[in-house]
């Protein structure tokens, strides 16, 4: 009983904001890359198969050490 | 309510400037300089860049962006722009404002403050915004192609070795920040050499097993790391351990340069990429502890507000504050460097053109305020410490008691006692002579932490400050090398076409050795300098740097002057007016003064003299006839430099004339407009 009523009061307000932030995390780190990929890629390239998880990710990394992208 | 907010901000960055005015005599605190920081970003935020925006570069919301247009799911991608702004930030924020100011505080704490806020709100944020707006007009073109398409291909060419020779000079000074923190360390020797293998793990981890799973590699990896730091400690107390770590700074130079050299031949996925992450988190991380901490311990700053430095005899490198402090701060009030950031990546996720301002100018703001936290980690330590510390052997003297001596003869009285405490309370054996302010950086950040989470720890915080820093350092040098592998491949090519193959192998091979071969020699030469070497290199840097803001502002007023806007092209010439005369005037003393110890001729002649009448001891006549080389190639690098800044200036002149007189001009290369069809300025594409 005491386990519950402590799950359920922090629920409403507490899990939505946490699971925002935690968006935010993924966002900001790139995380989501490939589901936005995904996402993207269902929405204007339906007919076409996706690249896979691993290919995405080799494809990004490429592009993304390939100009200058770190200062002093 | 805008109207009560700016007020009160206005009143704020009013009362806390006043505080810092009124309390010249007596020691400040950090929170009246972290107020007066905030208001002044805020302002220049609120109104500056506003107006910038609107009436400058004509922001135009309902114009759709590349990152709309070219939308591939992949680099060109809309995005939210708090996302954009993480982004940014993470990608400009570097070691460089956390060095700069450090160096700076010789000539006393207001000085330095003072050009990181008023440089970063009318120039580096300004830079960075303009140069943002402008390559998001032109589907994300990099700065050389801007300055190729807008000026004229000595533009673009000037910009190209530019920035090849600024990533020369950048990973050797950095290269030499951290041998000087890990020299004879082997607390730090070890802890950094630790990294690597878990980089490599964190890579296996997120090519092989998880792929893309970037937030649980870096979490692991991060763990590992802060793990290393603890079982650091624990070798530096094992006697034999100990030894298998503790290297001189010859030994750490060469240690270095191949490790970066492996490091850019081998695929990113491997050690590139999984440290940078580490060092985003750590990065992001350690800059967010440092503000809460320092408005926790609001400490007192020791450091006078001027010193009598400023007439040019400082120990850390010598120059007069005019204009030698302009050069010395340059990421943290403005660094061209960030242009060609501003100008790459960053573009392609901007979903609205609004968001330039708070991308662009913000997070420029965000980097202004980690230099003057920096600036706050090195004046809250007693002056005799921290000139201690930064000074080389060469100028103070060569043992702790001559050190002390010079030093507390200054007027910044230390003991042999007190540095030796100071060293063992943060487990080390001698802090003395560790130029190029990463480790005074790192005891100042370790009695801020200290004070606020743990007393007692500060060794513990010294050792997570100096893995801190070295990490990102070598992240930087790393990427550094391999940008200007495929710049120097590029340049290659048009010699011979089969070196211009980015994929060939033995042309990688051929350019990375070439480009750590460069800046391995500076690196080299730093290390044997009985000065300490940052005096010769971070001068350098800052002209380098501040050439390459000039290049960038000189693009943005061009464009701002054929675009038919020349009554607000002071926004950008103003800043590039400054930057034109801190430079000239910093590289001409660095050539012609007869100080040796402001001019490179004259430092090269004054050895050469000694040298051929036999008055150096042994060691120093050993090493002489390399240092004199040297520091005529830095005169010969500096002319290069104030040449390239002025060929650009003069460039951009000639295309300002032929506007003015409506003559034909290269036409805009700016994209047509396009109505955006993306919901507001909301996160879309989801």
């Amino acid at each position: 009983m005491a386990r519950q009523a402590r799950q359920a009061r922090p629920a409403p307000h507490l899990w939505p904001r946490l699971a925002s932030l935690w968006g935010v995390l993924r966002a900001l780190s790139g995380d989501d890359a490939y589901e936005r990929y995904r996402a993207h890629h269902a929405a204007r390239h339906a007919g076409e198969p996706p690249m896979s998880r691993r290919e995405f990710c080799a494809d990004a990394e490429r592009r993304k050490w390939s100009g200058v992208n770190r200062c002093c | 309510m805008r109207k009560v907010a700016a007020v009160v901000l206005a009143l704020g960055g009013a009362i806390a400037l006043g505080g810092i005015a009124l309390q010249r005599h007596e020691p400040i605190n950090a929170l009246w300089i972290i107020t007066a920081a905030v208001c002044i970003y805020l302002l220049g935020y609120r109104f500056y860049a506003a107006w910038i925006a609107t009436r400058v570069l004509l922001v135009d919301p309902s114009r759709a962006t590349p990152a709309e247009r070219l939308n591939n799911g992949r680099d060109f991608l809309p995005t939210h722009r708090a996302i954009v702004f993480g982004h940014h930030f993470a990608a400009i924020a570097g070691p460089g404002p956390l060095v700069g100011p450090t160096l700076a505080a010789q000539f006393g704490y207001l000085p330095g403050t003072l050009w990181i806020l008023i440089g970063a709100v009318l120039g580096g944020c300004v830079q960075d915004m303009t140069i943002l707006f402008l390559s998001t007009r032109r589907d994300g073109r990099s700065l050389g192609q801007m300055a190729r398409d807008e000026l004229g291909p000595f533009g673009g060419f000037a910009a190209l070795i530019g920035t090849l020779l600024i990533l020369v000079v950048l990973s050797a000074v950095l290269g030499l920040v951290i041998v000087n923190a890990m020299k004879h360390s082997p607390w730090a020797t070890s802890t950094v050499a630790a990294t690597i293998p878990v980089a490599i793990l964190v890579g296996l981890y997120l090519r092989l097993w998880r792929p893309g799973r970037v937030l649980e590699g870096s979490i692991i990896g991060v763990s590992l790391v802060l793990l290393a730091v603890v079982a650091g400690g624990w070798i530096d107390h094992q006697p034999q351990l100990r030894n298998a770590f503790d290297y001189g700074a010859l030994a750490i130079a060469a240690a270095i340069v191949i490790y970066a050299w492996v490091a850019a031949i081998l695929p990113v996925w491997l050690l590139l990429a999984p440290r940078d992450y580490l060092s985003t988190f750590l990065k992001l991380g350690t800059v967010a502890l440092l503000a809460v901490a320092i408005v926790l311990t609001h400490p007192q700053l020791k450091m006078p507000a001027l010193t009598q430095f400023i007439d040019g005899s400082g120990p850390l490198f010598g120059g007069t504050l005019f204009p030698f402090v302009f050069i010395t701060i340059a990421c943290g009030a403005i660094s061209g460097f960030h242009a060609l950031v501003a100008s790459g990546t960053t573009p392609k996720l901007i979903s609205n053109e609004a968001d330039v301002r708070l991308v662009g100018y913000g997070s420029m703001a965000l980097e202004s305020f980690v230099a003057i936290m920096a600036m706050i980690a090195a004046t809250l330590l007693d002056p005799g410490v921290y000139f201690a510390i930064n000074s080389g052997a060469g100028v103070v003297g060569a043992t702790p008691e001559m050190a002390t001596h010079t030093i507390s003869g200054w007027g910044f009285p230390v003991s042999v006692q007190q540095m030796q405490s100071l060293a063992q309370a943060m487990g080390e054996h001698t802090l003395f002579a560790r130029t190029g302010g990463a480790p005074s950086l790192a005891v100042g950040m370790a009695s801020i932490f200290g004070s606020s989470f743990g007393r007692g720890l500060a060794a513990l915080w010294y050792h997570f400050a100096i893995m801190f820093e070295v990490v990102f350092i070598l992240t930087t040098l790393d990427a550094g090398t391999r940008v200007g592998r495929f710049m120097l491949q590029d340049l290659l090519g048009q010699l011979w076409a089969p070196l211009g193959r980015t994929s060939w192998y033995p042309s990688v091979l051929f350019a990375s050795t070439l480009l750590v071969a460069a800046w391995g020699y500076f690196l080299y030469v730093g290390v044997i300098d009985p000065n300490g070497g940052v005096n010769i290199l971070w001068p350098l840097f800052g002209i380098a740097n501040q050439m390459l803001a000039a290049i960038a502002l000189s693009v943005a007023t061009g464009i701002l002057v054929k675009s038919g806007r020349a009554r607000y092209a002071f926004v950008t010439l103003a800043p590039l007016a400054w930057l034109a005369i801190v430079t000239t005037s910093a590289a001409w003393q660095k050539i012609v003064s007869p100080d040796a110890h402001v001019g490179f001729l004259a430092a090269a002649g004054e050895l050469a003299a000694k040298f051929a009448a036999g008055a150096l001891s042994a060691e120093r006549a050993a090493v002489a006839p390399q240092l004199i080389f040297n520091q005529r190639l830095d005169a010969a690098l500096t002319v290069l430099f104030t040449a390239i800044l002025w060929f650009v200036i003069l460039d951009m002149a000639r295309v300002c004339v032929r506007r003015l007189r409506g003559l034909p001009l290269r036409s805009s290369s700016e994209a047509p407009y396009r109505q955006s069809q993306l919901p507001g300025a909301a996160l879309a594409e989801q």
